[in-house]
């Protein structure tokens, strides 16, 4: 009696699930209608739809019970913005230095091929005591290793104009858990040979995508990874497995990787000059710039942010492909004087590093800035510094210059647009 | 030969495995000397003072018999790259009026009839024209790309956008042929072939250079 009571009641929530599930979707897609929502940094305009459910008192109605798929909330839309061949992560929409994954940036060369998982191979063959190849259960069997990591796109640099985002100035950087096996543990099974110093990573879009890779950075610290902050990796960042090297450019990290050929030397793939190469003084070409250069953005406040006078927490995140992060400097005087931010532990090696730094706005006109600061002792150059260094041909890769907020007396917040378009 | 990891784990629970962990940074830090000849077995990653990324592999067995040896012809059948030295052209040659046919039929809607008018990637320009004022300089194949191959390699396994891999080989060689002729870098009767393509001088060589970025104070 007891346990058939306990079922009509199930049935019953099921049912009245059922229909405001029904409510929420249908009606939702029938009529939107535009709302101003109360959100942590003030009242946005959202589009929400007209007929969701919002009781008066959420404490005198049964919600709906567990859904077998999380959904975020209706009030919050973060979105990539995208292009033919890239997205990029809403950073002014995010608070940790976590990426969720389906807000990844993407940069593709040929697409998002859909692989089999269950005919996925990955290939190890040249300088190497024994090709092998590895089925994706087979790199499962591996000792796994997880590391929380930035990956960064090395033309992550965008400017131009003063209504400008974050996500759309340096949005091509997401961090994320991976999940994988160690590319030192491959190699252990192949059996490196003594002369090799190189190898191509080869992908399976339909750009075939190759990368050469000196061998002690796979050794060091490549991964060929497969998840991705606990779950499968997305097919837009390379599933079933790719190649991850931390704090390298990202386009070394190979998506969808098929092939390995251990070799003595690179293969000067298209990827490795005609692109990702940068012009420096002299009329020359910078080739192999892997390491990602330390680099700070201000995520808040900033562009399209209407600023209240008084206390506000300046809040960003830094990052450096040479290790740790020691110091983000924030200054609230367009760059007269500097104040060390508090950084958000624990600090970890190549990854986001989020900052905050208390400030009282007295309504002044002013500029806000932020500068990392890595264990190598490099400190984030400005724009101007970037182009000194680099000459008038200064190439559009590894740019990471100081970026500036102007802060206008009615709380506009605009991005100080400088240097290359 | 060293390839002893710190199991940093048990170095937080189980104080009494210290001092083994300190002999071990010993190891590690000698180890990270000479890590370049350790090239069979799996190197220490980062320094001891970051142990959360570092493997524990001590009680690994020599080889853990997971996946298999790959044969001669499931390797030929992916190994398509192209080195600068030439080895991995297939056997094969073109010309350039063919390739002209080709690039009409199959390139020019995307990078223009004649290689500069896009809108996809400029292919045609010349290291000589001495400036660009005013307008973006482009960086195509005969100012910015240092190695014939390199067009082998790419075309053949990427292009054209819409068929990628379909071109059979001596197709690829007379694309190769006509773009290098576009640019000045060969005659108009040229024979491009397998056994001289790697030879071919590209003008944007001397240009490159390594990435001498370190970290540290100095802005490069």
């Amino acid at each position: 009696m007891g346990i058939k009571s306990e079922e009509t009641k199930n049935e019953t929530n099921h049912a009245l699930a059922k229909i405001s599930r029904r409510k929420l979707l249908l009606g939702g897609a029938a009529t939107a209608a535009v709302a101003l929502v109360k959100s942590s940094f003030g009242e946005i305009q959202t589009a929400i739809p007209e007929s969701l459910y919002i009781p008066a008192d959420p404490t005198k109605v049964q919600g709906p019970p567990p859904f077998d798929l999380g959904t975020r909330s209706p009030f919050e839309r973060p979105l990539k913005k995208t292009s033919d061949t890239s997205s990029r992560t809403p950073l002014q929409d995010l608070y940790g230095t976590i990426t969720p994954a389906d807000l990844h940036y993407e940069r593709h060369h040929g697409g998002v091929p859909t692989i089999d998982p269950e005919k996925y191979e990955l290939l190890i063959h040249g300088m190497v005591e024994k090709p092998m190849i590895f089925t994706l259960a087979d790199l499962k069997r591996f000792p796994a290793f997880s590391r929380i990591c930035f990956l960064e796109c090395s033309g992550n640099f965008r400017t131009g104009k003063e209504e400008m985002m974050p996500q759309e100035i340096a949005g091509l950087t997401s961090q994320s858990e991976w999940t994988g096996v160690m590319l030192s543990t491959l190699f252990r099974e192949v059996g490196i040979k003594s002369k090799a110093s190189w190898f191509l990573a080869e992908g399976s879009d339909a750009a075939v995508m190759t990368r050469s890779i000196p061998l002690q950075k796979g050794l060091q610290d490549g991964m060929i990874v497969y998840a991705q902050n606990g779950e499968a990796i997305r097919p837009q960042q390379g599933y079933p497995a790719r190649l991850f090297l931390p704090g390298w450019e990202g386009n070394t990290s190979v998506k969808w990787i098929r092939r390995i050929e251990v070799s003595d030397q690179p293969y000067m793939t298209r990827e490795e000059t005609s692109k990702y190469t940068e012009g420096i003084k002299g009329g020359k070409i910078r080739q192999f710039s892997f390491d990602m250069d330390a680099r700070s953005i201000i995520t808040y406040p900033a562009y399209p942010v209407i600023l209240q006078q008084g206390w506000v927490e300046i809040r960003g995140i830094a990052w450096t492909g040479r290790g740790k992060i020691v110091k983000v400097e924030v200054s609230t005087d367009a760059g007269k004087t500097w104040n060390s931010a508090k950084l958000q532990g624990p600090v970890m090696d190549k990854a986001h590093t989020y900052f905050r730094y208390l400030w009282n706005w007295r309504g002044d006109e002013t500029e806000i800035l932020s500068r990392a600061i890595d264990e190598t002792g490099y400190i984030q150059p400005t724009m101007k510094q970037l182009m000194e260094a680099r000459g008038r041909d200064m190439g559009g890769y590894h740019l990471n210059p100081i970026t500036a907020w102007r802060i206008k007396r009615d709380g506009t917040v605009l991005f100080r647009p400088e240097g290359k378009a | 030969m060293l390839c002893l990891k710190v199991r940093w784990w048990q170095v937080n629970t189980k104080k009494l495995k210290l001092k083994r962990y300190l002999t071990l940074c010993l190891f590690l830090a000698l180890a990270g000397c000479n890590r370049s000849e350790n090239l069979q077995g799996p190197t220490p990653i980062e320094s001891e003072s970051n142990p959360v990324n570092t493997l524990d592999t001590r009680d690994w067995p020599e080889s853990f018999q997971i996946g298999r040896e790959a044969q001669e012809d499931e390797i030929a059948r992916q190994d398509i790259d192209v080195r600068p030295d030439g080895e991995g052209l297939p056997e094969g040659s073109g010309t350039v009026a063919l390739g002209k046919q080709i690039y009409l039929a199959k390139c020019a809607t995307c990078h223009g009839r004649t290689g500069v008018e896009g809108p996809e990637a400029k292919l045609v320009a010349r290291l000589s024209r001495p400036d660009y004022e005013g307008r973006k300089k482009p960086k195509a194949i005969g100012n910015y790309w240092p190695y014939a191959t390199t067009l082998f390699d790419y075309i053949n396994r990427a292009m054209p956008f819409n068929a990628p891999g379909s071109l059979r080989p001596d197709e690829v060689y007379s694309l190769t042929a006509y773009l290098l002729y576009e640019n000045r870098i060969v005659e108009r009767d040229e024979i491009v072939t397998n056994r001289n393509l790697a030879k071919i001088k590209m003008p944007a060589k001397g240009l490159f250079v390594n990435d001498d970025r370190r970290g540290g104070r100095e802005v490069k």
